[in-house]
């Protein structure tokens, strides 16, 4: 059994910080915007470091907290080692647990954060998630400044950071329930198209959450998965209706709504910033949704395996929102 | 599904890269560099009175030059991505790639950094390249002696 309901976990607040290119999105109403990818430091790797203190910080001042009125940090990056966030981390003196599930990495930290509230004293954990286009592009593809053309199918690594304060006390919206997917493989080799890596994981996890919880699509009001883009959206439609014979309608891939097509980011959004800044600056903003489910998915790959040829594993991890008025 | 039934799946919804665009491109833009350079070549040579070979290397220098510091300035990326193999294959490519590199890891360290991953790209060239280059003087020797 992979999923499981939460009685009393709530998101209280969030904060987002965007890129240069993300801030001329489709995005409208983020916290705040980098004016370049330095951000004021010397190094990307510094920079991404400092836009996830930022975002924690500007979130605890805004409530007037300090970090000792968290009993928790989690968090991660699509760095190597994660350690964007285990820098970041040196910068607040709580308990800190780093996870990985590439750009899944957000739905995970609810998914864990909400498990630790709910069935222990826990009271307030911060949630912290970030990705760097530059970072993502030296470290997976090609240097920052190589202009190698790149197919229609890859994604653009979106840029962004975004802390989110879970806690016990009744908020707006609340983690209903989740369901923790499987690693998942189907032949795909091309790190070009990671749309099509994972959408088996999200398609998946998907007829587990209905499954287990023993729901139907149409409980809930939107279906929005995390970075699959145009291309992978697509196919996770056709897949999910010929395997498991589920239609999707209500349904959105946060990293196809989140650029414009004028913004040439080839079949959309990837990244973990990706889901959270879609999610909280677009959906939730709209007041349309009630019942959200998000499911979040990541490439498991690594550049030396995708390079000794071998297939990538994907993974994918569905949260169950439900937004109270 | 089977794996093979949704590999079928994958290409039918992602779209075909066009090719035959793409290898238009890269001849007009190719073609048009290489034009370039052989104005360059001729105006070294009437000029300055330099031989062929010297103007050849006068022109590669330049065009290192040019392209390195373009790639430098921020915006030899975009070029490159717009025109692909035509400003990939001639030396453009290899200045682009070494100097990209380079970037990168200026702030690793000269040795652990900029120094390991210099030829992170262009090694392969220059590897290949040399073997290939050997093999073919001996075909060039048993045949023409």
């Amino acid at each position: 059994m992979a999923s499981f309901k939460f009685k009393n976990v709530y998101i209280e607040d969030y904060y987002s910080l965007v890129g240069p290119i993300e801030k001329e999105s489709r995005l409208k109403n983020f916290d705040l915007a980098m004016e370049d990818y330095y951000f004021k430091a010397k190094t990307f790797e510094k920079s991404e470091v400092k836009m996830q203190q930022t975002v924690i910080d500007n979130l605890l001042a805004r409530h007037n907290y300090t970090i000792n009125d968290f009993d928790l940090l989690i968090g991660g990056d699509l760095s190597n080692q994660i350690s964007i966030t285990n820098y970041n981390a040196l910068n607040y003196n709580v308990s800190f647990l780093g996870i990985y599930s590439a750009c899944a990495t957000f739905c995970e930290s609810l998914i864990v954060g909400a498990n630790f509230l709910d069935n222990n004293p826990l009271k307030k954990a911060m949630l912290i998630t970030s990705s760097h286009n530059l970072n993502a592009e030296k470290q997976f593809r090609y240097p920052v400044e190589y202009g190698a053309p790149k197919p229609h199918t890859a994604t653009f690594t979106t840029t962004g950071a975004i802390s989110t304060i879970l806690t016990k006390n009744k908020g707006k919206i609340k983690i209903e329930a989740a369901t923790i997917g499987r690693a998942i493989e189907l032949g795909i080799k091309d790190a070009n198209n990671l749309g099509a890596v994972m959408a088996p994981a999200a398609a998946s996890t998907l007829q587990t959450h209905l499954t287990e919880l023993k729901r139907d699509l149409n409980y809930y009001d939107l279906i929005l998965t995390g970075d699959l883009g145009c291309i992978g959206s697509k196919i996770l439609q056709e897949f999910c209706e010929k395997t498991y014979n589920l239609k999707l309608k209500k349904y959105l891939d946060a990293g196809c709504e989140l650029f414009l097509k004028s913004q040439d980011t080839y079949a959309g959004g990837s990244g973990p910033a990706c889901l959270p800044l879609v999610l909280y600056n677009k959906i939730l903003k709209q007041k349309k949704y009630k019942k959200i489910l998000i499911i979040a998915t990541g490439a498991l790959h690594s550049v030396a395996m995708v390079n000794q040829k071998e297939s990538i594993p994907a993974i994918a991890h569905a949260v169950s929102l439900e937004v109270l008025s | 599904m089977k794996k093979d039934d949704y590999k079928k799946l994958v290409k039918k919804i992602s779209p075909q890269e066009n090719r035959f665009k793409n290898a238009i491109i890269a001849f007009l833009t190719g073609g048009s560099l290489a034009l370039t350079g052989e104005i360059i070549i001729c105006f070294l040579m009437t000029s300055f009175g330099s031989s062929r070979v010297e103007a050849g290397l006068w022109l590669a220098l330049i065009v290192i030059l040019i392209s390195t510091l373009f790639t430098a300035l921020g915006f030899f990326d975009n070029w490159v991505t717009k025109c692909k193999c035509g400003l990939i294959i001639p030396t453009t490519g290899f200045a682009h790639s070494v100097a990209s590199a380079a970037l990168d890891y200026r702030n690793d360290g000269l040795i652990t950094g900029l120094g390991s991953n210099f030829f992170k790209l262009a090694g392969s060239v220059i590897l290949y390249g040399v073997i290939s280059a050997f093999f073919l003087v001996i075909v060039k020797v048993i045949c023409c002696g």
